[in-house]
Formats: C-alpha cells, sequence, structure tokens
C-alpha cells in the first residue's frame, strides 16, 4: 500500500515540475506577474511531494519490505537500522532518488533565498531548474523505479547490501557528492536564466556566485570522503585511483573550480562574461556526464551500478538535450554581451584568466583520460585502458603550475599590477617557500624532483597567502583589529587556498615517501616499514551482527616501545557471500600506519600489508579547510546587503565599469 | 600596437602555448599509457606483444591456482574455456578472487609465454563479471556458453 503512494507522490512532483518549467517561464516572457507568482509554491510542492516519496521508500527499508524490489535487492533483516537507513541510497534507484530529492531542495533553496530578486529572474530560474527536474523525474519514473514490487513471490529475506557499503562513509559521502553535483544546477539555471533575458552583468554573477560557492563546497567535501573511504574501506589504502568514476566526480570539481574564480572576475570588474556562463553551462553538463558514466554501466569500477542499456540511453538523451539546447541559446544570446572595461596584462584578471586556462586543461586532460577507452570501446576500435602513469604525468604538471601562479596572482592588483613591485614583494615568499621545502625535502630523506616541486609549490601557497593576510591586516590599531576587519570572503579565499596547499602537500609527500610493504608473516613474525617495527602477536575468530571474521592482532613499535595494537580483520558476510578486508590503521596529522589481512598462505602464514603513510591525513583535512573556506565566504556580508537594493548594485557596477574603461590604460 | 589588439594577442599567444603544452603532454603522456586488453585465445595463438604492459582477462581455471608457501608468489591460469594463459602475481590478490571467478590482470608477457601480472583486478560479486571478460568468453563459445551475470542488479567491486 505505502509503496503505491510513493508512486503517486512521484508522479505528482513530475506533474509539478512540469508546471514549474512551463507557467513562470511564460509569466516572465509575457509580463504576467500572476503566472509568475506560481513559481515558488509549484517549488514547494515538487519538494514536498518527492521528500514524501523518499520517507516512504526509507519506511520501506526500517520494516523489511522486501516485497518492494529494490529493498529486496539492497537490504536484509539481519542489517543494523542505521544501515537499513542508508541502504536507502546504497542501489541505483534509491540514490537516484536522493539525487532527486536533492534537486527539488535546492530549487526550494533558490525559491527560498532570493525573494529580493527581479521576479522575472527568480520565475526564469525557477522554471530553468524545474525543466531538470522534469528530466529526472522521467528518468527515475520510466527506467529505474524504485517502487517496483515483486508480487506475488515476495522473498523471505533480501540480498543484502554490499558490505563494501556497510560503512559510515557511504552513509556521508553520497549525499555530500550529490549536493554538489546538483548544486551546479543552480549555476547552470542562473546562466540560462541570464542569457533568456540577456542580462548578463555584475548583479547576475553576484547571484549566482554563493550558489556555485556552495555546491563547489559540498562537491569538495563529497570527494574527499570518497577518497577517505576508499583508503580505509576498499582494504588496500589508496586514496585516488584515476578511477573514471572518480574522474566523473573530478570533472566538474574543475571546472567549477574555474566557473568559481571567473564569476570573481565577473562580479568584481564586469568581463569574461560570456566565458562564465559558459563554464556554467559545462560545469553542470560535466555533472550530468559524471551520472552518464556511474548509472549507464559503461564502467567497470567500484561504482558502476547495474548496466541497463535503457537507462543509458536515456542519460545520454538528457545530457544531449541539455548541452545542445544550453549551446543553442548561448549561440544566440551571448554574442549580445560586449566587454567594456580594460586590464592590464599583468593584472589580476590575467591572473585568474591563467588560472581558468589552466584548470579547464586539467579538466581537458581527465576527460580524454576517462572517455577516450569508451569511445574507441564503442566504434569497436579494440579495448584499452590508460593507466594511472598517464594522470599523474599530465596533472602534475598542471596543478604546480597552478600553484605557482596562484602564489603571484594572490598580490596581484585588478586593472594593472606593476611588474617590478610584483616582483619584489615575491622575493621573500620565494625565499621562505625554498628554505622551507629544502627543510621539508630533507625530514623526509632523498630528493626526487616532483617531490621537491609538489611540495615547493604547496609551501608558495601557502606562505604567499599568509604573506597577503599579513600585509592586509597591517592596521594603525594593532594586528587582531586588522585581522577583523578582513571580510569573511577574503577569509574564504585564504581558507580555500591554504587548503588547496594542504591538498598539495598531503598528495606530494604520500606518493612520494609512502611505504608500502607485502609481507608473509606467521604470528610472532616482526617486520618494518619505516622506522616503525610492526609485530604480529595472533590471529583468531570473531563474530559480528551479520558476519564472522578472522580478527588479526598487531603490534606497532616505534623505537622498541609499543605504541598501540591495530586489529585488521577478514570479514565473511554470509548473506552475499562476500569476503571483504577491514584495514586497521593508526591515524595520525604527520603519519598513518596501516595494516590489512590478505589471504591465507599455508596453515599458519598469511599475507599481509603494510603501510606508512605520511601526512595522508593533509589531503582531506585540506580539502575540508577549502569548503570551510567556502562556507565562509557566502557567509559575506555584502550578499545580504545587496538583497536590499539590488538595482541600484547593477546600475553601480555598470557605472564603475564604464568609469574604469575610461580610466584604464594598459 | 593598439592596445586592446596588443592583449588580446598576448591572450592568444597564452592560450596557444598552453594548447600546445597541453596537447604535447596528452599524446606522450597517452602513448606511454595505454594498456590494450588481450583474451587467452590472442595470447595463446602469439598475437600478444612480449614484454608491453597489457591487459588479459577471462576466468581463473578451476583447481590451477598454485601458491609458494614461503612467499607470496601465486601461479593459476586464465582461461576462457578455449584456450589458457599461465599468469605469475607476487602479492596480496584481492578479496573477490577465486577460481572460477573472472579476473582482468595487468602486466607483461614474457618469452616463455608466462604472463607476469603487476596487479590483478577480480571485479565481481557473485553475479557480475568485467564486460572484457564477458566479451571474451562469448568471443570463445561463439554465443553457447551464456554469461552467468545476463540480467541480474550487480554491484562490482574493484581491487
Amino acid at each position: 500500500m505505502y509503496p503505491e503512494l510513493g508512486q503517486v507522490s512521484l508522479i505528482l512532483a513530475l506533474l509539478l515540475a512540469l508546471l514549474l518549467s512551463v507557467v513562470p517561464l511564460a509569466g516572465a516572457l509575457t509580463g504576467r506577474d500572476s503566472l509568475q507568482a506560481f513559481a515558488r509554491p509549484l517549488a514547494s510542492g515538487m519538494f514536498v511531494f518527492t521528500g514524501l516519496a523518499f520517507a516512504i521508500l526509507t519506511h520501506a527499508f526500517m520494516v523489511d519490505d522486501f516485497s518492494v524490489a529494490y529493498v529486496a535487492n539492497n537490504s536484509n533483516s539481519m542489517l543494523p537500522w542505521f544501515y537499513k537507513f542508508s541502504a536507502v541510497w546504497g542501489g541505483h534507484e534509491g540514490s537516484l532518488l536522493l539525487w532527486i530529492l536533492m534537486l527539488t531542495g535546492w530549487t526550494l533553496a533558490v525559491a527560498v533565498f532570493s525573494r529580493k530578486l527581479p521576479s522575472t529572474m527568480v520565475s526564469q530560474v525557477l522554471s530553468v531548474m524545474g525543466m531538470v527536474c522534469v528530466g529526472f523525474f522521467l528518468f527515475i519514473m520510466l527506467t529505474s523505479n524504485p517502487f517496483d514490487r515483486l508480487l506475488p513471490n515476495i522473498p523471505a529475506d533480501g540480498q543484502d547490501l554490499n558490505p563494501l557499503l556497510q560503512d559510515f562513509g557511504l552513509i556521508v559521502h553520497p549525499p555530500m557528492l550529490y549536493m554538489g553535483y546538483v548544486g551546479f544546477s543552480v549555476a547552470f539555471a542562473f546562466a540560462l536564466a541570464a542569457l533568456i533575458n540577456g542580462r548578463l552583468d555584475a548583479a547576475w554573477a553576484r547571484w549566482s556566485r554563493p550558489w556555485t560557492t556552495v555546491a563547489w563546497s559540498f562537491l569538495t567535501i563529497g570527494i574527499a570522503l570518497g577518497s577517505w573511504w576508499a583508503y580505509y574501506e576498499l582494504g588496500w589504502g589508496g586514496w585516488w585511483f584515476w578511477d573514471p568514476v572518480e574522474n566523473a566526480s573530478l570533472l566538474p570539481w574543475l571546472s567549477g573550480t574555474a566557473l568559481m574564480h571567473s564569476l570573481a572576475v565577473t562580479e568584481k570588474r564586469g568581463v569574461f562574461k560570456s566565458w562564465t556562463v559558459l563554464l556554467a553551462i559545462v560545469t553542470f553538463a560535466l555533472s550530468l556526464l559524471g551520472t552518464f558514466l556511474v548509472r549507464s554501466g559503461v564502467l567497470t569500477s567500484v561504482h558502476a551500478f547495474a548496466s541497463d542499456p535503457e537507462r543509458g540511453t536515456f542519460l545520454l538523451m538528457l545530457l544531449g538535450i541539455t548541452v545542445i539546447g544550453s549551446l543553442a541559446l548561448y549561440a544566440f544570446r551571448a554574442p549580445v554581451v560586449h566587454v567594456r572595461s580594460r586590464y592590464g596584462s599583468l593584472s589580476r584578471e590575467i591572473f585568474l584568466l591563467l588560472n581558468n586556462v589552466l584548470l579547464v586543461t586539467a579538466t581537458l586532460l581527465v576527460a580524454i583520460g576517462t572517455l577516450y577507452p569508451l569511445v574507441l570501446d564503442y566504434l569497436d576500435m579494440g579495448k584499452l585502458s590508460i593507466g594511472e602513469p598517464f594522470f599523474n604525468t599530465t596533472f602534475s604538471p598542471l596543478a604546480v603550475a597552478t600553484g605557482l601562479l596562484l602564489g603571484a596572482g594572490v598580490f596581484s592588483r585588478w586593472k594593472k599590477t606593476d611588474g617590478g613591485w610584483l616582483g619584489r614583494k615575491l622575493l621573500w615568499p620565494l625565499a621562505v617557500s625554498l628554505t622551507a621545502s629544502v627543510a621539508v625535502i630533507l625530514i623526509y630523506g632523498g630528493f626526487k624532483p616532483w617531490a621537491f616541486a609538489g611540495v615547493f609549490t604547496a609551501v608558495w601557497v601557502a606562505v604567499a597567502t599568509l604573506w597577503d593576510l599579513w600585509d592586509k591586516s597591517a592596521s594603525r590599531q594593532g594586528r587582531l583589529h586588522g585581522l577583523k576587519r578582513q571580510s569573511r570572503s577574503y577569509w574564504g579565499m585564504v581558507l580555500g587556498h591554504l587548503g588547496v596547499a594542504m591538498v598539495m602537500a598531503g598528495a606530494t609527500v604520500v606518493s612520494n615517501y609512502g611505504i608500502e610493504r607485502d609481507v608473509r608473516m606467521v604470528p610472532g613474525d616482526s617486520a618494518m616499514v619505516g622506522d616503525y617495527e610492526i609485530v604480529f602477536t595472533d590471529i583468531g575468530n570473531r563474530r559480528g551482527a551479520n558476519f564472522t571474521a578472522q580478527y588479526g592482532s598487531f603490534d606497532v613499535l616505534l623505537d622498541g616501545k609499543k605504541i598501540t595494537e591495530l586489529h585488521p580483520e577478514k570479514r565473511n558476510y554470509p548473506v552475499g557471500m562476500s569476503v571483504m578486508t577491514e584495514a586497521d590503521i593508526d591515524g595520525g596529522l604527520f603519519r598513518d600506519i596501516f595494516v590489512a589481512i590478505g589471504e591465507r598462505i599455508s596453515d599458519d602464514a598469511w599475507a599481509i600489508r603494510l603501510q606508512y603513510k605520511p601526512l595522508i591525513r593533509w589531503l582531506w583535512l585540506g580539502a575540508l579547510v577549502m569548503a570551510i573556506g567556502g562556507f565562509l565566504a557566502i557567509a559575506d556580508k555584502r550578499y545580504r546587503i545587496r538583497e536590499k537594493n539590488q538595482v541600484k548594485v547593477a546600475d553601480r557596477a555598470a557605472k564603475t565599469g564604464s568609469a574604469q574603461a575610461a580610466g584604464a590604460t594598459s | 600596437m593598439h592596445p586592446i589588439r596588443k592583449k588580446r594577442l598576448t591572450i592568444l599567444i597564452f592560450l596557444v602555448a598552453g594548447l600546445a603544452v597541453a596537447v604535447g603532454l596528452t599524446t606522450y603522456a597517452l602513448r606511454q599509457n595505454i594498456n590494450l586488453f588481450y583474451d587467452p585465445t590472442e595470447i595463446a595463438a602469439g598475437n600478444a606483444p612480449v614484454d608491453v604492459r597489457i591487459r588479459a582477462g577471462g576466468m581463473v581455471e578451476e583447481g590451477s591456482v598454485k601458491r609458494d608457501p614461503e612467499s607470496l608468489s601465486v601461479r593459476f591460469r586464465v582461461t576462457n574455456f578455449t584456450d589458457s594463459v599461465p599468469v605469475e602475481y607476487v602479492g596480496i590478490l584481492p578479496d573477490l578472487f577465486a577460481e572460477g571467478q573472472g579476473v582482468v590482470a595487468m602486466g607483461r608477457l614474457n618469452n616463455d609465454g608466462l604472463f607476469v601480472a603487476d596487479q590483478v583486478l577480480a571485479k565481481h560479486d557473485e553475479n557480475y563479471m568485467p564486460p572484457e571478460v564477458a566479451d571474451a568468453l562469448e568471443k570463445s563459445s561463439k554465443g553457447q556458453h551464456k554469461p552467468p551475470y545476463a540480467d541480474k542488479t550487480a554491484e562490482s567491486q574493484a581491487y
């Protein structure tokens, strides 16, 4: 009975989405306020009915309703309640429903937080969101209905949730990631609305900036959580595999990062408008591409859902319509926009332009590496795969170049920066970074060119960012006063860039100075990883809620002193007949010690993986710092003041734009 | 030169330079890192290159897994039920590696026809197998041996 109600509410939500995509837009185009007034109620209704459907599916999981096919495939009566809850998004259909719930949630958020925007703009934005919603509602109903029943042969018990997914990481990773993916639809909707009414101005950039930044922050956290989860749950201690699906999430992140920076230029200086709009379209298209890659079954990966050609075709169509439609609109409308203001060849505008060039190049490289094998396979030109070295050789130089530019760009000024002044400004940060990176390299031992380049870049970014903060916070009333005077968006930038430095440092050090050893051990043996001695003391059996496990005991010694005990497991889940390695990790800010049990070699000998991972936590902490920076930036006062009188803002932006144009020389 | 043109030219030069570097790096890196897939029949017939990093895949032959009790070395045969290839691997095998299951191995073929793997992926659960393996099997049996993964829901697992 309940599942049918879920079905009905999905259908109702689809109908509301259809209305939302037509009525307010028609109102905006014909200037009828009565039609535009429908936008907000329709958005709320859509969210409520989607929420209802999601709640009903959750209920089906909680009461073990195995007559619902999706529940039967992804749950089991023995599963602990919190995994039953997270199993709602443990498979294709449910995670798609979560995705749609978030999409309608973002639509509602736009409706709620844009009360002060011009009503035509809001109507158009919400209508575009409605169109995106229609696409996904049709997708879930036509190809992946989570409420399909298994009648009359109701299974006695479910097939269990994939043990890999029975983990805290799964509870939080997909929601965060989807928040990011879906959030870019708002930037997309704003871009399309601006194209439709031809108002590509500073005010438009100011409105869509916070939405982009929030989406980006969520995506950053989502990717970091995924990497962290892969590290401890997949069992083998890698943190990034350049797996096509990881790349699928990295693609919108890279172009989203470019979008954030180009939006900043558009807001502050009124230039790069067409480029910014294009980036907004591309970023959302890449989010859709990611969905297609993950859900169409074209990939073999830890993320790949059931292959069903119908779904792939549908998503490809959705992607095609979005891209062709928005690019056609772009082609017709974008040339209307003229660039007025000027900037010098060493201005902040140029630094941000280069940042965009590098980020877009990186996006292209990752896209090529990910899609090339798929395209060849589709054309029947052979099966091949592109290995990690491809991404490492191409991505690292770009990352280093981006970091080096970032350090100089932080000091640069809008419009025009004096080259000599900038050079002198960079001298001290350069000296400090060189010394610090040499010190780091000496601590970890062994000079490697890439390790040095990476560490230097990371330190350079951090030093330049802090140096600029120091400069800016100089005040007659004392340092503290100066620090307090900085705007939240400036603090957001500082944290964002420090986060980048941390990720770079972590990635460089762990890939160059980490140690991995696979050894054969019998209880009583000991082995060294770096300075740490690992003693295999015992192995026994343990019984968990829905699994049995071989339970190892290891002592970790440093300089002969025991610092901790680790208990990795080899788990056996009887329902799905699957075996899983559960590594145990002694985590720390500066290093992780990682022990995992491999297979049994003989009666008492085991294959054991031991790892020493310096600075690995910095990867995820850095991402967290970046995301906090993003959230801080949108808490900036000016996004609230603007709501009082956005017309003035737009006017002023136009005026300053032309005034600057008149005054600038290059 | 007119300042605007000068600036446009600078931007253009940067763009072209960036593009050239990117294209150069990409082709260089691509040339070195493309790993072609071969099925056991192709390898047995000598169509696969020796000492080039390739991917090979199929089912792990029943009864073929032999471990060296004193080290982490393991040998097994990968088959498509027509031909089979001996594989050697040193290290820890993935959780889902088992006889009668699909695997994809990365590594190099040596002069004696032994495939020395440096990475073994067993991406499957009980009703899923890597698309390459499914293809290889289908080719060898010309449709008679239908892969068992046909229509069930499957979530794969890597590494």
